[in-house]
């Protein structure tokens, strides 16, 4: 027997020095709920969602921070992990305002939760993450009702005015994702958690509001969050999550080359967010990466070609401006010769555009005077 | 760099939170320097004198890397006699960090292996700009941290595909690949790739000529391709002037800007998610852009564009995509690119250089001190001072950068709801005591000139900067800090001096406030 093993439902596996339980697992590709865990954020074991059965072992523990150990004997999915984590989930369900129709169905009065959910924080909404929730997903996996326990009321309201980000307090599990997204991952220290017991929020500085803190809205707590706490405001309610559609690209501002997911429906983008396991970025964005896309659909983009006359600008076909073009620029270099034209390449457009232009100066007009803003 | 290359800036602190020691050379305290061990608040313009002093240091206490000085370079005894002129007291008259401060920097850069030196534009856009990146890699060299990974000198590239652009040749003397115009072997393989002659063999005009010879009537087209150039190179009036005397200007652009207004014939194109392509980041790393949206009206790729006028010109281009441009033409006619294809890079980019298709890719250059041009070369060079320097007239320093709610010229950040209310208009940041001794408040409009212009704009009195440094960006054409700027240039690569300037500062009314 190899001294680096581990059973896993009964199976053996090897297992590096250090690994936790959740990481054999993964990489196995056995499956353990997570909720709280955050990849390349120290486990806190916090939301107790991950807990396995480890034989001779008094208590259930959690598998994203204990460490695999020699002949280690783990049920992920036992009747007593199951029982636990269903209860979890009930008292979850049960800490804010998870109005979904999981959180609802074993109330005898629909309509007087949902008047209930409305008055409550002013409420109006459906929540916003239906459909793309991890604790849905997991009350849904487990069957988990709601109902059993009473809902507690949330004392923060929603958090509105700054452009970008609505944090809705009620709807908060406290999972502390977004903590070690801002403290962790991106290194901001925007936030962190305030308040004591049931008071418990999650605080910028000493509770202020984002735009007033050292938040930079990179909105990697967005992406990190589970539920329907942490949204962008642009794409909220813009679309279902499965009429969407993700396409990977690489993000137009600086030299890094953020790979993001657009979340494209018909044809618009409504939501970007970062490839997990991306290079070079991990996933990680900044607040232009994430909320500077919208300028494509901007009513200002030139649609047109357009020709000066007296002074003015007259809208053109294709033909009509690129013979224009084509033709001046013949009758200057008949004139003054190759060198009489000049012309700068873009270093924001793609490499074939670059490319392409370059080659027009100088297999075509038969110049070298092409260059961009590398230099400036 | 927390404001310009946010998500690069993460993983530097991720790295101070595992353990590894930072230094932070700038003379403003942003917000990399809350995490720093030490800052080094040099004057401006004044690296290369702080640059030799640290080097002197490890010459002097025999600190450097011996085995791969001796084994990997030339040029070594040309360096020491340079940089022995710079003993730290003599660089600190210079560059202002005391010389213990000096002495000890270059005892913990000797102390560990490997050290990564990054930069942006703070190294580069001076008139000694070039020198300034001469002395980081000397410095890296004399430390033997050259062809390692996790060392090296890494310039961070502002633009998403900067890189890829010079990559591409669109620069005034190198095809695609960076393959010399004037070597008439690759002229005669672009000729037979192109299907055509003559290739001029004579570098071209770099940017700043071609606008001064706009002027000079040497220029009479200029095609700009994507650029804002009324608001983002020095000296506006300069280039407004320049741009009007053009004789025949074509834009090709996503927006009306502040360029565009001098055009001749604008033509629309598609913007980034409007069409397929490739970019090219501070990494070498080419990275696949993808379609989302349709571009609006009749615009159109902007390969397609020259393509069309290319055929008004009798060429025939077969390429009909950016990637049968890719696959077909760049790839093929770049050896460093020769293994990229678009299939390789649907996920994850690959780094260049990649000859062949089954090479993984380069992700640091050097690898066992093997330089490009055989052993490395030190350069050694002489700390220049700005061409404008602050005096009675003008008393201020003025520098300029980017800040992080916005990009260059707003023309796509402007447009992007919500980035706007994060940051909405310019202001000139100053130090606590330069506004006390003016009597200036926090958000009091004030006016900054310089002897090219004069601005107004609100001062924002902040702790980042330091006393007699005036600091401001370019993303608003209201209080750009181009109105101000100096069009000196490095006199290798051109590049402007947009760090360093003269200005003085002054309250806009006595009663203001």
């Amino acid at each position: 027997m190899s001294e680096n093993q581990i059973f896993i439902n009964g199976n053996p596996f090897f297992f590096k020095e250090g690994q936790t339980i959740l990481e054999v697992a993964s990489e196995q590709r056995i499956d353990i709920p997570t909720l709280c865990f955050l990849k390349d954020a120290i486990p806190t074991g916090a939301c107790r969602i991950c807990v396995v059965e480890v034989k001779g072992a008094r208590n259930l523990v959690p598998a994203c921070s204990t460490p695999a150990t020699r002949n280690m004997d783990v049920s992920t999915e036992s009747p007593r992990v199951i029982e636990s984590r269903r209860l979890t989930l009930e008292l979850l369900l049960a800490s804010g305002n998870h109005n979904c129709a999981i959180g609802s169905s074993d109330e005898k009065d629909w309509t007087a939760f949902q008047l209930g959910a409305q008055a409550h924080d002013d409420h109006e909404q459906l929540c916003p993450a239906w459909g793309d929730c991890r604790l849905q997903d997991l009350a849904y996996r487990y069957q988990v009702k709601g109902g059993q326990f009473d809902r507690v009321e949330c004392k923060h309201p929603t958090e509105t005015v700054n452009p970008l980000i609505m944090r809705d307090f009620s709807r908060c599990i406290l999972c502390g994702r977004c903590v070690q997204a801002c403290n962790e991952i991106q290194v901001n220290q925007a936030i962190s958690f305030g308040y004591r017991g049931v008071d418990t929020k999650i605080v910028a500085g000493g509770d202020r509001a984002l735009v007033n803190s050292a938040c930079v809205f990179c909105g990697e707590c967005v992406q990190a969050c589970p539920v329907g706490a942490l949204v962008e405001k642009k794409s909220r309610f813009a679309a279902r999550p499965w009429e969407t559609r993700k396409i990977r690209t690489t993000c137009p501002y600086c030299g890094v080359g953020c790979q993001l997911w657009l979340h494209v429906k018909d044809e618009k983008i409504v939501k970007v967010t970062g490839v997990e396991n991306g290079a070079p970025n991990q996933g990680r964005l900044c607040v232009k990466g994430r909320f500077g896309f919208d300028f494509i659909y901007s009513e200002e983009r030139l649609k047109t070609p357009l020709i000066r006359e007296n002074g003015r600008f007259r809208e053109a076909g294709w033909d009509e401006a690129l013979d224009l073009v084509s033709d001046t620029f013949k009758a200057i270099i008949a004139k003054h010769g190759s060198d009489a034209v000049a012309g700068v390449s873009c270093a924001r457009s793609i490499n074939e555009d670059s490319y392409q232009m370059q080659k027009l100066f100088r297999a075509v007009f038969k110049t070298n005077n092409i260059d961009h803003c590398a230099r400036t | 760099m927390t404001e310009a290359h946010p998500v690069a800036a993460t993983f530097v602190k991720n790295a101070v939170r595992n353990g590894a020691k930072l230094i932070v050379a700038d003379p403003r305290k942003h917000r990399l320097v809350d995490f720093a061990d030490l800052h080094l608040p040099l004057y401006v313009g004044s690296d290369i004198a702080l640059l030799n002093g640290i080097m002197h240091v490890l010459i002097k206490e025999d600190l450097y890397d011996h085995q791969f000085v001796e084994s990997c370079t030339v040029g070594f005894e040309a360096l020491k006699e340079t940089v022995m002129a710079y003993a730290p007291e003599r660089a600190c008259e210079i560059c202002g960090i005391c010389p213990d401060a000096i002495r000890e920097v270059a005892r913990l850069l000797a102390s560990v292996k490997p050290v990564m030196v990054c930069y942006t534009l703070g190294i580069t856009e001076h008139t000694c700009g070039k020198n300034n990146v001469m002395s980081i890699a000397n410095l890296q060299m004399l430390l033997g941290n050259m062809g390692v990974e996790y060392g090296g000198v890494n310039p961070l590239r502002g633009q998403n595909n900067v890189q890829g652009a010079c990559d591409m040749g669109a620069l005034p003397n190198v095809f695609n690949g960076y393959q010399a115009v004037t070597d008439a072997d690759a002229r005669q393989k672009f000729e037979r790739a192109w299907n055509t002659t003559a290739l001029p063999d004579k570098n071209g005009l770099m940017i700043p000529q071609m606008m001064e010879h706009l002027v000079t009537g040497k220029v009479k087209g200029f095609y700009i391709f994507g650029e804002n150039l009324a608001n983002t190179e020095p000296d506006i009036k300069k280039v407004e002037h320049e741009l009007k005397t053009a004789e025949f200007l074509v834009c090709q652009d996503i927006f009306p800007n502040e360029t565009t207004r001098f055009a001749h014939v604008i033509l629309p194109a598609a913007a980034w998610s409007e069409n397929d392509g490739t970019f090219t980041n501070s990494e070498r790393r080419v990275n696949r852009v993808r379609t989302a949206s349709p571009a609006p009206g009749v615009a159109k790729p902007n390969w397609w564009i020259f393509k069309q006028i290319a055929e008004r010109w009798g060429h025939d281009w077969p390429s009909n995509s950016a990637r049968e441009i890719w696959d077909n033409e760049i790839s093929v006619l770049s050896p460093s690119l020769a293994g990229i294809n678009y299939d390789r890079i649907a996920d994850d980019g690959l780094q260049w250089p990649c000859p062949t298709t089954d090479h993984p890719g380069t992700c640091f250059l050097h690898q066992n001190g093997e330089f490009t041009c055989g052993l490395g070369q030190f350069n050694p060079v002489e700390w220049t001072p700005p061409a404008e320097v602050p005096d009675k007239d003008y008393p201020y320093v003025l520098s300029t950068g980017r800040r992080l709610y916005h990009y260059h010229t707003r023309t796509q950040t402007g447009r992007c709801e919500g980035l706007n209310d994060l940051l909405s208009e310019e202001t000139a940041d100053i130090s606590m005591a330069d506004a006390e001794a003016m009597q200036i408040s926090d958000q009091e409009m004030i006016t900054v000139k310089s002897r090219r212009g004069s601005v107004q704009v609100r001062a924002r009195i902040t702790e980042e900067v330091p006393s007699g440094m005036v600091w401001m960006a370019f993303h608003f054409r209201e209080g750009n800090a181009n109105w101000l700027t100096h069009p000196a240039f490095d006199p290798d690569t051109l590049t402007a001096e947009y760090k360093a300037c003269a200005v003085a500062i002054e309250k806009m009314s006595p009663n203001a406030g």
